[in-house]
């Protein structure tokens, strides 16, 4: 099961990064020596934490833990990191089951739930039923369930399942959004809905599936839509009664990107006036795409929120000549006011659906000698960058797996270097493109433990063929272009699970995993990281050597968030909704036939057992020691 | 002579053997005149009575011109963006044997011309009735019911699956692949 990383893995960065204290790279040395007889000194105590405190998120932006897990993050620094111990890495093998609860929808379950005081909150793939339980008392008995009754025709402009990726708590209210385009406040402790705003529109393709993010009495929403030639935005919604504050859009005038005399783009490449304009085909930019379905991450020292920008559409890039601002690609902004303080494109004119919606990491660590506030992000097209989050100034960005796609990061323009060979476009079929359209890792989260250093990415292992075709514009269908086949990565393993040292930019140890790991993943400061596969497995490794400490097979597939939270009676509990589904799972949880190569935009050629491997579900888990 | 008549007869026999079918090349275009209900269930309060038939049907089903049209279509209405070449995605699958709202031609064409609760776009106002029934057909020809000798033959392309006229029936396949 564990084995290094594939050799076709690209290096792109030749700069080491900052040299971790010498202590922390004998650590590591040993792990990857394996050889665990000459680790003794580091393996006798689990009481002495690895000198990776040279890297630690920004303290503002991830307060000590409180038990509680009040946002999908777990904090603002998009740790997803517990300081609970209760379960270590030597009593986990005794987890147990505390209770479970059927959500009653048997669609792919990708949200978090959220733990505040004695309650716990989910909310369940379209219908968007919100349900509160009461940890309290015995069983965690429902205490109240909200039904927003969403339109049902969302469900055809979806692109990939009707899921949704959790709620988010503040000051007394739970918040969420539905399919259809509604954001709903609900008072947390009756259920009511305090208020209801209704910001997206079906009828022109518009989905909402993200966790919404508060951050200082707004709630930042943004749009789905890729695939059916919508414009993307993110809106700040007053938490108090849901009317928007700003609207930033992914594309456009600079005027609706909120890009104004505060822009300060560290690349030229992003640099002059109303890019989102000039940087496509005349009109194209009003069905070009770069949405924000993903996470936003927000520092309060700095006043700055990071965020993703979906793919630019159609996805045949022949269609869309130009580098195609502001998709596929990063922001800071300021929350008060949504202006933009700086941009970085991941992928400059995407070739393959290379969303840039992931989860950014805030971090502060020591690079090349200097103190640097950074956030790392395991990005979609293959690599993982380290930006300075105060300017966008790409530190480094090195492939965590196998990619041809391109070469490598310019890092004097900070341009993807694409690779010509594998560039797709009309009437032309491009083979063997490593990764795929969902990316070396799509939306599923990565958690950071500042014991260990280590980054812990849950993410796929696929290739592709593609083949550009004509697609019309028809408002409300999807606007795409491109037939794709996925088919499974070097070395056959469809998923990873890879540990990645941060400060020395490669890999400490990598699981293979027969299907895509499409599930998020949380560590703890008892050195314990949990997450789940597509046959339904739970599973708990050491965050320090990747070794199995123990694994529970739940009764679908897992595609969801783990979080941990000490429960009313002062005990650690760890809870994850199981439930297949998703963009890789959509062939069980839409019944797809794989019979068709190009079936959910290729996915289901990767996952023709997936079938027999697992069925539709929908239940959440929680465990405990005995 | 002798050897050119022997050439001939079987050359004669062959051309004679291979009877065209009709084509009607030129379908009015005028938009929604496919005006017939089409009921959403075979259930009926008082016994079953026999399932009305369109009578531009027959003219559209099976037939290889207006299949091949279907095809093109599929991809020129988007149809392919949320059923992919036939094995679904955001809709469901139409190659399959598992129908939600019946597998004859007229209540597919009442699918495309009405839309579906959970998310199939009403196309009546966007395409012209008949190609709606070529539309149709073509949906048929996918779950593997249409006969081999009319069905569309591969793609130039990428194959996506195996070609139209060589796709088994859904019905007779048992299970789902
Ligand atoms: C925006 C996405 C979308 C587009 C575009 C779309 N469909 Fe659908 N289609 C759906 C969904 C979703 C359903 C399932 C509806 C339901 O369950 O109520 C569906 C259902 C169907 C069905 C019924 C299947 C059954 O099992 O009974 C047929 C037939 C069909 N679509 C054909 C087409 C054709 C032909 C086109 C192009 C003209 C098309 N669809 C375009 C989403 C779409």
């Amino acid at each position: 099961m564990k084995g290094r990383l594939h050799p076709a893995q690209a290096r792109v960065d030749a700069r080491q990064g900052a040299r971790a204290l010498a202590i922390w790279n004998s650590f590591r040395t040993c792990i990857l020596s394996v050889m665990l007889l000459a680790c003794g000194p580091f393996l006798s105590g689990a009481s002495e934490p690895p000198s990776a405190a040279a890297i630690a998120p920004p303290a503002a932006a991830a307060p000590p833990d409180d038990g509680q897990w009040t946002m999908p993050a777990k904090n603002y620094a998009s740790t997803r990191f517990s300081d609970l111990t209760e379960i270590n890495e030597g009593n986990v093998k005794n987890l147990q089951v505390a209770f479970t609860f059927s959500t009653g929808v048997n669609k792919g379950q990708e949200a978090a739930p959220l733990v505040v005081g004695n309650i716990m909150y989910i909310v369940t793939p379209f219908p968007n039923i919100v349900y509160a339980l009461d940890l309290s008392r015995p069983g965690a008995p429902m205490k109240w369930k909200y039904e927003p009754n969403p339109e049902p025709a969302a469900q055809g402009v979806a692109c990939c399942d009707v899921v949704n990726r959790g709620a988010a708590f503040a000051d007394g209210r739970i918040f969420f959004n539905t399919l259809d385009g509604h954001t709903i406040a609900l008072d947390a402790n009756t259920g009511k809905p305090i208020w209801n705003a209704h910001i997206g529109n079906i009828n022109i393709g518009e989905t909402i599936t993200m966790a919404p993010l508060v951050v200082k009495g707004k709630v930042l929403v943004g749009n789905s839509g890729g695939e059916m030639g919508v414009r993307g935005w993110v809106k700040a919604l007053d938490a108090g009664d849901g009317h928007i504050v700003w609207t930033a859009y992914g594309t456009g005038p600079d005027k609706d990107v909120l890009i104004g005399p505060d822009f300060k783009p560290h690349y030229d490449m992003d640099k002059g006036t109303d890019l989102g304009v000039t940087t496509w085909p005349p009109e194209a930019w009003k069905i070009g795409g770069g949405n924000m379905w993903g996470w936003i991450s927000y520092d309060p020292a700095l006043n700055l929120i990071f965020h993703g920008t979906g793919n630019p559409g159609p996805w045949n890039p022949d269609l869309r000549p130009g580098d195609n601002k502001w998709t596929s690609g990063i922001f800071a902004r300021d929350p008060d006011t949504g202006a933009a303080k700086w941009f970085y494109q991941w992928s400059p004119h995407d070739l393959h659906d290379y969303d840039g919606i992931n989860e950014q990491i805030l971090l502060d660590m020591t690079w090349q000698g200097k103190p640097r506030k950074v956030l790392v992000r395991p990005e979609r097209n293959g690599y993982l960058y380290i930006l300075d989050r105060t300017t966008g100034e790409v530190l480094s960005a090195t492939a965590y797996g196998p990619v041809n796609s391109s070469k490598g990061v310019d890092l004097k323009t900070g341009r993807l270097i694409a690779n010509p060979d594998k560039k797709t476009g009309t009437g032309k079929v491009v083979r063997d493109i490593c990764p795929t359209a969902s990316g070396l890792k799509d939306w599923q989260p990565s958690a950071f433990s500042p014991r260990t250093g280590l980054l812990y990415i849950p993410h796929n292992n696929l290739c592709m063929d593609e083949e550009g075709v004509e697609v019309n514009y028809i408002a409300g269908t999807p606007y795409v272009g491109m037939n794709v086949r996925m088919i499974p990565g070097p070395g056959g393993n469809r998923g990873a699970f890879t540990a990645w040292d941060v400060a020395a930019a490669k890999p400490a140890w990598v699981l293979k995993e027969n299907f895509p790991v499409w599930s998020g993943t949380v560590v703890t400061a008892g050195d314990v990281v949990f997450y789940g596969t597509m046959e339904g497995w739970f599973k708990a490794v050491s965050a320090r050597t990747g070794d199995l400490l123990w694994q529970f097979k739940t009764s679908s597939g897992i595609i969801g968030q783990p979080i941990t939270y000490r429960g009313p009676d002062g005990h650690q509990y760890v809870a994850i909704l199981s439930g297949v589904g998703g963009w890789a799972g959509a062939i069980v949880s839409g019944d797809l036939d794989p019979r068709d190569a190009t079936a959910a935009l290729g996915f289901v050629n990767a996952m023709k057992d997936l079938k027999n491997a697992t069925t539709a579900g929908g239940t959440l888990y929680v465990f405990r020691l005995p | 002579m002798r050897q050119a008549l022997a050439l001939l007869l079987p050359l004669t026999l062959a051309l004679v053997a291979c009877q065209r079918e009709e084509r009607d090349t030129r379908p009015q275009s005028a938009l929604g005149s496919g005006e017939q209900p089409t009921p959403v269930t075979t259930l009926e309060p008082g016994g079953q009575r026999p399932s009305p038939t369109d009578n531009k049907a027959a003219s559209f089903e099976a037939n290889a011109f207006h299949m091949s049209e279907g095809k093109r279509l599929f991809s020129w209405f988007n149809c392919s963006g949320c059923h992919a070449n036939g094995g679904g995605g955001m809709g469901p699958a139409l190659m399959d044997e598992k129908w939600l709202y019946g597998s004859s031609i007229e209540s597919i064409h009442a699918t495309i011309r009405d839309g579906r609760p959970n998310g199939m776009p009403s196309f009546g106002q966007k395409i012209p009735d008949d190609q709606i029934w070529e539309l149709s057909a073509y949906v048929r020809a996918l779950g593997g019911n249409a006969p081999s000798s009319a069905a569309p033959q591969r793609n130039d392309g990428m194959m996506v699956h195996p070609s139209e006229n060589r796709l088994p029936d859904a019905a007779t396949l048992g299970k789902s692949p």
